[in-house]
């Protein structure tokens, strides 16, 4: 239960504007919610934490009427709400922003803010100007960087977000629910996002936001709630916050220690990579992996880590480079080629780039082996079923069978997946980029002890990481990109400790 | 855990359920064609009688071929719309071939390897260049529709003594060897595609063509094969068509690219790819047969059995989604 005491910002008004008494949603198969409560008073930023699968999404779902409950209550300053549709919870006041934002690129940033009741003059003509010049009044209530007149095409992922906040507060939204909102956000877009969310929330708004960054929850949040396997677990206020006992009521177990310890890799030189250059960004990158070893390549988003990664994948085309095995010149113009030669790459863009959603998990995990396991084209299918299964259960894959389709899985047991087919070929080096988006903190701690487990076999692993501590927790020796070129080295034998200030100092050049 | 039975439970029942997906998935539409067929036989005398159920599955045949090559394509979330053209084309040609007799023994091999070589083209044309496969297509449709008047030279072709005919007119014991092709062509579609690496790699672009790519799948060997496979198909759909017929004519196979795509979405294939079954398109292509058949039977105007085919394809479409809603989450 919640105390009666005032913890939150002094302009918190004194009856909630949203509670949720015993919610109930079921799923074939799945009980994704058993009861749950949550209370939202207007003007605070209400963080709403718990792992993946824990209910949180549909949660939301149902709040932004894309859903209904199957049983509980929802009151909307106090009165009984049902919503049927997404359009009845907007003019409710309800505004969603989704972690996969909905602008239409072709379309202008005003034609976006107004999509679906567009303005109209003698009823059929749409009024652009008037459209235009509204949008703008909000842009510049936002601090937004674009006109309302541009094309959203051209806009970066922080400025959509921007757009979609316009939106809701063009529907009068008095709770704006943010999903994951600083995923695809540099660091600089996320301070400016919270300046954002801050303003909102003097305005007397309540913001429902879900993250999985602990950082950003402590830093703004004034109250969380946790959930669990689909039930509420508690709330806690600001002055009540510490990680551990976030995390304790996240996992309802004490977590061990996050990072698995660091070993010093002192084999052979693995990858080589010389002088890589692509046509845009990517200029003279050189470094190096030894045996065993986790390299961190950190830099701010854009910095071109991605685009390196693809480079020595062969995904995109490059203009000068030489990528070196063992010593041995390799020629890599394709990912296949990158295949055959050893090398793994794990993409960020896990959905759209390395799950098959449709396939079942078997096939995810067997799909560079059907190749090497066939006799004449055919598949051994007893030989395929055996080997996902031992490679399922090292990595404590948790899906009902190796039957379901992957696109049910979370994102940490996706993640799994891409890692176990990887292994299946046994490469000699593995770039992991952003391995741990989007992924609950048990899957977490999960993926960083393979990560070390393969290390310790002799794997070369290039770790690509936004998050500076989880890079600083697994890596021993990071390089760091700044707009296309590798700016510079710590840990390892250069005497520069690892440490937040060391890594942003070459990332940012200050 | 604190209740582990329990758990054991729930994930049991998810397995039973996924199982259970699986299976409607594969049985697809069946229960319609069931449904269609039991109201034929209550509605018309003639039709469940052995000679014309076999009538039934022969004029399917070469529907049958079509789609299957269809169903390749579609699952790579492509679309083939020169089949009819193509089918016309080998129709003419073998008929060409077969009227000369230093060259009679060419024309079935003749026939399919310039299927295929269309198909190849257009599969190279798609992945190298980037084109859509409908604008691709549907260039080839018109050319080789061209193509076919061209080599029929404007005329109908007409061999009465054509050295293959006993592909469209005899029998393998009691089936027609129309229909022995069209199972035959089934078969070994559903075995590439659900044992071979070739298959799961269909699977696979269609379902996400980026992952494909950066999981080293050959990609470009995946779709040259699927349009390959389809313009062979058609080939095959050509030599069966003159053979039945005696003689070719440039016209030949109009609008068939249609009932292979009817036949192929009847069947529960998805249209943007990675999903669906060739049995599911066997059934699709009985479907449309069946309709055709028993409409006819019961002395259903041909524009109206038109306007009861187009409707069926809807709604069967429909209640498949409505059937299958809510598992897709």
């Amino acid at each position: 239960m919640s105390t009666s005491t005032k913890a939150g910002p002094s302009n918190r008004g004194d009856q909630p504007i949203l509670t949720v008494r015993g919610v109930t949603k079921s799923f074939p198969g799945v009980r994704a919610l058993k009861g749950v409560d949550l209370t939202i008073w207007p003007g605070e930023v209400h963080a709403l934490v718990g792992e993946n699968g824990a209910g949180k999404s549909t949660l939301m779902k149902i709040l932004a009427g894309a859903q209904r409950q199957d049983g509980g209550e929802i009151c909307l300053d106090g009165k009984p709400v049902h919503f049927h549709t997404p359009h009845q919870a907007r003019a409710a006041g309800i505004g969603i922003i989704y972690q996969e934002l909905t602008i239409a690129a072709n379309l202008t940033v005003a034609g976006n803010v107004f999509l679906g009741s567009e303005k109209r003059r003698l009823g059929f003509l749409t009024d652009t100007a008037g459209m235009v010049r509204e949008t703008q009044q909000v842009l510049d209530r936002l601090g937004a960087r674009f006109k309302a007149a541009q094309r959203a095409a051209h806009l970066s992922i922080a400025e959509q977000q921007q757009v979609e906040i316009a939106r809701a507060l063009f529907y009068k939204s008095r709770i704006l629910v943010m999903d994951e909102p600083t995923t695809a956000l540099s660091d600089r877009e996320t301070d400016r996002l919270f300046e954002v969310v801050k303003q909102l929330r003097s305005e007397g708004m309540a913001i429902i936001y879900i993250s999985h960054r602990m950082a950003e929850i402590y830093s703004m949040a004034d109250r969380l709630s946790v959930f669990r396997d689909g039930e509420y677990v508690g709330e806690l206020t600001r002055p009540e916050f510490s990680s551990e006992r976030v995390i304790e009521m996240m996992v309802g177990r004490k977590l061990e220690d996050l990072y698995p310890e660091k070993t010093h890799a002192a084999g052979d030189v693995v990858l080589r990579v010389q002088n890589m250059s692509d046509k845009e960004l990517v200029k003279n990158a050189s470094f190096e992996i030894r045996a065993g070893e986790v390299l961190g390549l950190s830099g701010l988003v854009g910095a071109g880590r991605t685009e390196l990664a693809r480079l020595i994948f062969g995904a995109d085309e490059k203009v000068s480079g030489e990528v070196h095995l063992n010593g041995k010149l390799v020629d890599i113009k394709h990912p296949i080629d990158a295949v055959m030669n050893g090398i793994g790459y794990v993409p960020e863009d896990r959905k759209h780039a390395g799950v098959f959603l449709q396939m079942s998990c078997r096939d995810n995990i067997a799909m560079n082996i059907f190749q090497r396991s066939a006799k004449a084209g055919i598949i051994d299918f007893k030989n395929i079923n055996e080997r996902s299964k031992a490679q399922a259960r090292a990595l404590r894959l948790r899906a009902a069978s190796l039957w379901v389709r992957a696109g049910g899985l979370s994102g940490g047991n996706q993640q799994k997946l891409l890692l176990a087919r990887w292994l299946e070929i046994n490469p000699k080096v593995l770039m992991l980029d952003e391995p741990t988006r989007g992924v609950d903190i048990g899957a977490k701690a999960e993926i960083y002890s393979v990560i070390q487990q393969l290390a310790s076999k002799g794997m070369a692993v290039l770790f690509i990481s936004s998050e500076l501590p989880e890079i600083i927790g697994v890596c021993e020796r990071v390089i760091v990109m700044r707009e296309g070129v590798i700016t510079g080295e710590v840990g390892g034998d250069t005497g520069i400790e690892v440490t937040q200030q060391n890594i942003m100092k070459f990332a940012t050049g200050a | 855990m604190a209740k582990p039975s329990s758990s054991q439970n729930t994930v049991s029942t998810v397995a039973r359920k996924e199982l259970m997906r699986s299976l409607i998935q594969v049985a697809g539409m069946l229960p319609v064609l069931i449904v269609i067929c039991i109201l034929f036989a209550f509605l018309t005398e003639s039709f469940l009688t052995t000679n014309n159920l076999i009538n039934v599955v022969r004029q399917a045949s070469i529907n049958i071929v079509l789609a299957a090559g269809m169903t390749f394509v579609i699952l790579t979330g492509g679309i083939d719309l020169a089949v009819g053209s193509v089918l016309g084309m080998t129709a003419v040609l073998s008929l060409l071939f077969s009227l000369n007799p230093s060259l009679s023994w060419a024309a079935i091999p003749f026939a399919l390897l310039s299927g295929a070589l269309v198909g190849v083209m257009t599969g190279c044309i798609v992945h190298f260049f980037g084109l859509p496969p409908f604008i691709v297509t549907l260039g080839t449709y018109t050319a080789l529709r061209g193509a076919a008047y061209l080599f029929a030279g404007g005329t109908t072709l007409i061999n009465n003594d054509l050295s293959f005919a006993w592909i469209g007119n005899s029998y393998l014991g009691p089936m027609p060897w129309l229909v022995v092709i069209a199972l035959a062509v089934i078969l070994i579609s559903a075995f590439i595609l659900h044992r071979t690496v070739l298959g799961v790699h269909i699977y696979a672009v269609g379902g996400n063509p980026l992952a494909a790519r950066l999981t080293g799948i050959p990609v470009a060997t995946v779709l040259i094969f699927v349009y390959g496979v389809s313009g062979f198909l058609a080939g095959l759909g050509g030599v069966m068509t003159s053979s039945r017929l005696y003689s070719a004519q440039g016209r030949l196979g109009e609008g068939y690219e249609l009932d292979a795509i009817a036949a192929v979405i009847l069947g529960g294939t998805s249209f943007s790819g990675g999903v669906g079954t060739v049995f599911g398109t066997l059934i699709g292509a009985l479907i449309v047969a069946v309709l055709n058949n028993g409409l006819t039977l019961m002395n259903v105007s041909f524009y109206w059995q038109l306007v009861i085919k187009g409707a069926v394809i809807i709604l069967a479409v429909l209640l498949d989604k409505l059937r299958t809603r809510g598992q897709g989450a």
